[in-house]
């Protein structure tokens, strides 16, 4: 227990408990400073990925429960190397935009975004089915909190949305996940790729589709894959900064990851053969989603549709099956992290001044406000695909990846692509251009230290994935291409066995 | 590569120097620093250009250089590679040294402007992102530089926020240039499928060995997407609808940008791809058309137009048109000849026009203006340079290449030359008519016009001794033979002598019309009545797309999708799983009453059913 | 050994009891009726654990029905303390005036 995912992984655990024990007047600070640490301590675990490439480091494996066993199994990879980075700098930046923010139950507040971080970590990392389903619920809880609680208006109802449509996927995963344990013997992940691999565990066609359904179907909800969205724009709305800066940012890549590791690499003969409606269902949750955005008078609202659209782009990559379509998926997932989480926070920013999230109360900001204009402007300008900045570089190899398979899909994805521009831009000329009425003029000041602080990173991030992606891409790619292998070697063992009922791998 | 390295990164990265210093720091700084940081960066990029330039020597072979790979996923691979070869040595020194003057020129325009110092960010970057677009030596390069300009481009244009006008400009600059971009970005997609690279050397070496394309194929949908690009890029038919609004911009922004380079660049990418249109014929044939009915079209708009900058606006819309007309019939020697020519005299004129507007304190329409050669006369005496640049008078710049383009469309197809004569004719007009109505007669305007400072009237001088020499020093499709071989056929002195006697009545025509007797226009207009409506109401293509794109896209997203199918469909599906779990949990509760007693009865009643069950199927 | 009486009129013995236990406990009102129909339900259980035991010579039902007596008897304990202190505060032992914790 001695490895530093450990650590990552335990601190904010530890944190979650201490911010509850100590008093509420150091609950935001240690929050912060603990956050930090965990933060500089996940930079270390870049370290044998830069001596030796990709492979599973930082493995623990120890047994948890005795009956039915279930073992205590973490470890990283290049694919979920990035996402765990991407969690631990999102949490000390969300303790800095609630500091003004969040004033109510301020304790609790920390305390519940500790457990998030703990949980996101966690689903990261696991290597254990059972194991990554605790995860997986884990996150729920916090989230369900940070939305019913801090939220706005309606946040109940966001909250009981959200939380009763997670929970229908996940009771799914689940089901699936105790079917495997039956089959298998072991929850295991590296056991079970390991016994596909070597033909000693394997499905009939029908017993295959239904498992990679139940699992998608999870993950296809969190995501959110057209028609399972309508829970985000909610959540969002009513979530507080914080909750949608982590929701966005991290959360919905749970579903993109869940898609990535578990789906194409366990089930690789269903997953090829859904493919052609999945993908369906993800460009039209990319034009769809760029469509409604474009009609959305609430500021959230449009940003969570354009998630819609953005994630649909993920899909469309996952299901590509090629080297660049999963390479362009999973950096998708990061850059649609650091640059959504930076428009829900500034978003949020503008919240604080005017308290309205409605486009039509804004116009002019860009007179008052000039860096938080210019901040704002940037980050749109990341979201709406502009090369050098990092959401080019994730769509581009994601429509390449497709163009590789089939034209059209490009075709019709690239659509969204012009609509994002559309959509993007028109809520910047309302919200920024024109003439600012006096009130809005002495409502709005400009960014101050703080608010810097927290959005800095974000800018120079999206210009750095942007411009230098061998920083980042080379992990991904190897990672990718070792679970391309394992779906490829799987579709492979399928043909070549003429009754694949008669291997059981127990 | 025989050359060493020339450090062709400076190129790009001094003006991008320049655009983080002023982005920056630039609102502490006085002007006077801002400006010089601007015009010094972009100026040394020009040095640095000719540096190379004369240490690469002749330029026989492409000269690349490799920095580090930008992109690597699979077989993917894209480096951070530029290049030189003589089509770039000309785009450099044409963005780089007319950028300088411009540069120059706005300092004085700009001087009592609110946001010099983001103005001027704004053009360095544009000049960073110009300049990688041209060295640019895969697509992806050319892309990011492509995509760079407009957004620059749509920050200019939008640059006077305040002004709603402005905003709205800028976002449709942007998001036409976007439809472009979605050609241009399937047209690279496609390239991957087929040739696996996306580098010009790879590329081209895999298609120079094939066959020319008798019906569409491969080749032929690249051009054609490639050409969408442009199209979008360069305001060509169907996609043009943004420049003349773009002129809400800073006039010095339309002089560089909208006028000098950046729609240029499609002319530029079609002639880097040449080698692929010349292999696809029917694209070829689009792009002529289009150029040809772009040209036609965008001249008699201009006819009719009364905002200076709008008039100049359409035409260099009709400008480029003549230039894709060029590349079209396979003359792309000459299409970039008059990229460097039109360059020279549209900057001109529009910072003349700029010079014009300054002297009037903002005022763009000529009906307002008239009688103003004694008043500035410098402005007006370099304004007649471009005039006869762009009527294609003998010798100036114009001539040279329009005479080019004109004689490779006959030799293409006789008709597209008559075509490019009459349209050659209208430019004579329209420009004419522009210079007539403010430069002669009586002053008609209320403001007193003062003569533009030597910032300002400096560079224009500059400009208007390349327009009057520039086309008989360059001889630009003799240097770039290498690479676009020159059209065969004869050079026919009659065509070049109706070509010119066409512009000479296009000017002498507006003489009549504006000059001596100025109350034909009025009724000649009201005789033509619609077409003269037509005309002037920009053959209402604007509200053609509004009604036809914008306002169903728009509603049937608010009304159809968001209303009924994100609200209604699938939220009420969701919702209508929970009130029928509620139902169901309703009718269980009945069970639930909390009585013990009524609970015994149940099961008592269940052990009942169940002896009697087991009864019933026989004890065992 | 001899068998005077067959299981089986143990068996329906404790049956005619258990039904009487089931019906008391069903339709009486007083709690102290109901609480004792459910000690007639236990002992007419023990009555046929200790009939089976007897019949096949095995100590399971012996020790079966020892368990039930002894929780038999706590219960008695705890539920005639409970309904000592209903009454007390109630005056009433009618089972259906009890049923405040419902709603």
């Amino acid at each position: 227990m001695t490895n530093l995912l450990n650590w990552v992984l335990a601190l904010p655990l530890i944190g979650f408990v201490a911010v509850i024990a100590l008093p509420k007047s150091v609950a935001r600070m240690v929050t912060l400073l603990l956050s930090l640490v965990v933060f500089v301590m996940s930079l270390g675990l870049v370290a044998p990925f830069l001596e030796r490439g990709n492979g599973n480091w930082f493995v623990t494996d120890v047994p948890w429960i005795q009956s039915p066993e279930i073992r205590y199994h973490i470890s990283l990879d290049g694919l979920s190397l990035w996402l765990v980075i991407l969690s631990t700098l999102l949490t000390p930046i969300c303790v800095l935009i609630s500091w003004k923010y969040i004033d109510t139950r301020v304790k609790e507040f920390h305390a519940f975004l500790l457990l998030l971080e703990f949980g996101l970590i966690g689903v990261f990392v696991s290597m254990d089915l059972f194991l990554f389903y605790v995860f997986w619920e884990v996150c729920l809880v916090p989230m369900y909190f940070l939305i019913g609680i801090w939220g706005h208006d309606r946040r109940i109802y966001a909250a009981v949305k959200f939380f009763l449509y997670t929970m229908a996927g996940s009771v799914l995963m689940l089901v699936a996940i105790i079917y495997l344990y039956n089959k298998a013997g072991t929850f295991d992940y590296v056991n079970l790729i390991d016994l596909m691999q070597r033909g000693r565990l394997t499905f009939t066609q029908t017993e295959q589709f239904y498992l990679f359904l139940a699992f998608f179907f999870a993950f296809a909800i969190k995501v959110p894959l057209f028609p399972l969205h309508t829970w985000l724009p909610d959540a969002h709305v009513e979530a507080p900064t914080a909750g949608s800066v982590m929701l966005a940012a991290v959360m919905l890549k749970m579903g993109t990851y869940g898609l990535v590791r578990f789906c194409v690499p366990m089930f690789p003969q269903a997953a090829r053969q859904n493919a052609d409606w999945i993908v369906t269902l993800a460009i039209i949750g990319i034009i769809y989603g760029a469509l409604v955005a474009l009609v959305q008078p609430n500021m959230k609202k449009l940003v969570a549709y354009s998630s819609v659209s953005h994630l649909g782009f993920v899909v469309l990559g996952i299901f590509s099956f090629n080297q660049q379509g999963l390479d362009g998926a999973v950096y998708q997932m990061l850059n649609h992290g650091i640059s959504t989480g930076a428009l829900f926070m500034l978003v949020g920013f503008l919240y604080e001044r005017r308290h309205s999230l409605e486009i039509a109360d804004y116009g002019g900001v860009s007179t008052p406000a000039p860096a938080l204009t210019t901040a704002f402007i940037v980050t749109t300008l990341a979201s709406v695909g502009l090369p050098t900045l990092n959401n080019f570089v994730g769509e581009f190899l994601v429509l390449q990846a497709s163009a590789l398979v089939n034209i059209w899909w490009t075709v019709f994805a690239a659509i969204g692509v012009i609509l994002s521009a559309g959509y993007m831009l028109w809520m910047v000329q309302r919200t920024f251009f024109g003439e600012a009425t006096e009130d809005l003029r002495h409502h709005m000041a400009d960014l101050n230290p703080r608010e810097v602080a927290a959005i800095v990173p974000l800018l120079f991030l999206m210009l750095w994935m942007g411009v230098k992606t061998q920083t980042f891409l080379p992990y991904i790619s190897q990672a990718n291409a070792r679970i391309l292998q394992q779906s490829q070697s799987g579709v492979e063992f399928r043909a070549a066995t003429p009754n694949p009922e008669a291997a059981n791998g127990r | 590569m025989e050359h060493a390295s020339q450090q062709l990164w400076l190129i790009p990265l001094l003006p991008l120097l320049g655009f983080l210093i002023n982005g920056l720091f630039g609102r502490r700084f006085p002007n006077l620093l801002v400006g010089l940081i601007a015009v010094g960066t972009v100026f040394g990029s020009f040095l640095w250009v000719v540096k190379s330039l004369q240490a690469l020597g002749a330029l026989e072979h492409a000269h690349v250089e490799h920095y580090y790979t930008w992109l690597e996923s699979g077989n993917l691979n894209i480096g951070v590679d530029l290049m030189i070869d003589r089509l770039t040595a000309v785009m450099l020194l044409v963005v780089t040294g007319i950028g300088t003057l411009i540069h120059i020129y706005a300092t004085g325009y700009m001087s009592h402007e609110g946001g010099f110092y983001r103005f001027f960010a704004y053009l360095n970057l544009f000049m960073f992102f110009m300049l990688t677009l041209v060295l640019g030596a895969n697509y992806l390069m050319v892309f990011v530089g492509w995509e760079g300009v407009g957004l620059c481009s749509y920050l200019l244009i939008g640059f006077y926020t305040l002004k709603k006008s402005a905003g709205d400009a800028a976002k449709k600059a942007f998001i036409v240039n976007r439809i472009g971009d979605f050609g241009f970005t399937l047209a690279m997609f496609l390239m991957f499928v087929h040739f696996g690279s996306f580098d010009f050397k790879t590329v081209f070496d895999k298609v120079a060995p094939m066959a020319v394309e008798q019906t569409a194929g491969p080749l032929t949908w690249i051009a054609l997407l490639l050409f969408v690009g442009a199209a979008g890029k360069s305001a060509q038919i169907p996609l043009y609808v943004w420049l003349p609004d773009a002129m809400e911009g800073p006039t010095p922004v339309s002089a560089l940008i909208h006028a000098a380079t950046m729609v240029t660049a499609g002319v530029y990418m079609v002639a880097r791809s040449s080698v692929i249109f010349l292999r696809a014929p029917e694209a070829m044939d689009v792009v002529a058309v289009v150029g040809l009915a772009t040209a036609v079209m965008a001249a008699t708009i201009g006819l009719a137009q009364n905002d200076i900058k709008k008039v100049f606006a359409y035409s260099t819309v009709s400008q480029l048109g003549y230039m894709f007309l060029a590349c079209g019939v396979g003359a792309f020697s000459a299409g970039i000849y008059h990229v460097v020519t039109h360059a020279f005299f549209k900057a001109l004129l529009f910072l003349g026009a700029g010079s014009v507007i300054h002297a009037l304190e903002g005022e763009q329409d000529m009906r307002h203006m008239g009688g103003l050669m004694s008043k500035i006369p410098i402005t007006f005496a370099v304004l007649a340079c471009a005039w006869v640049a762009i009527a294609g008078v003998p010798p100036f710049a114009g001539f040279y290449s329009k005479d080019e383009i004109l004689l490779a469309a006959h030799h293409h197809h006789p008709w597209m030359y008559w075509v490019g004569v009459a349209t050659a004719a209208m430019t004579a007009f329209y420009v004419s008519r522009a210079m007539f109505m403010t430069f002669f007669g009586k002053y008609r305007g209320h403001h007193h016009p003062h003569e533009s400072p030597f910032v300002m009237w400096g560079p224009l001088a500059v400009l208007a001794v390349l327009s009057l020499a520039g086309g008989w020093y360059f001889k630009i499709p003799h240097f770039l033979e290498p690479l676009f071989p020159l059209a065969e056929g004869a050079h026919d002195e009659t065509l070049v002598y109706i070509s010119v006697a066409a512009g000479a009545a296009g000017i002498g025509l507006a003489w009549l019309f504006y000059v001596a007797s100025p109350a034909l226009p009025d009724s000649i207009a009201n005789s033509l009545g619609g077409l003269y409506k037509l005309v002037y109401n920009k053959y209402f293509v604007d509200e053609a797309y509004n009604a036809a794109i914008v306002n169903p896209l728009v509603n049937g997203s608010r009304s159809l999708l968001w209303r009924v199918m994100d609200a209604g469909v699938i939220d009420g599906a969701v919702n209508g799983v929970g009130s029928l779990s509620r139902s169901i949990g309703g009718f269980v509760r009945l069970f639930q009453s909390g009585n013990i007693r009524s609970y015994a009865a149940w099961v008592t009643l269940g052990c009942v059913a169940v002896l009697v069950a087991l009864g019933m199927a026989g004890g065992r | 050994m001899p068998s005077a009486v067959p299981v089986s009129w143990y068996l329906i013995l404790s049956a005619i009891l258990f039904g009487l236990g089931v019906a008391g406990f069903l339709f009486r009102r007083n709690i102290i009726t109901v609480f004792m129909s459910i000690e007639l339900m236990l002992n007419a259980v023990n009555l046929s654990l200790v009939a089976f035991s007897y019949q096949h010579n095995q100590t399971d039902g012996h020790i079966f029905s020892f368990f039930v007596m002894v929780v038999a008897a706590a219960e008695a304990a705890v539920g005639l303390a409970i309904i000592l202190t209903v009454f007390k505060n109630r005056s009433t032992l009618a089972i259906d005036d009890v049923s405040s914790l419902k709603n």
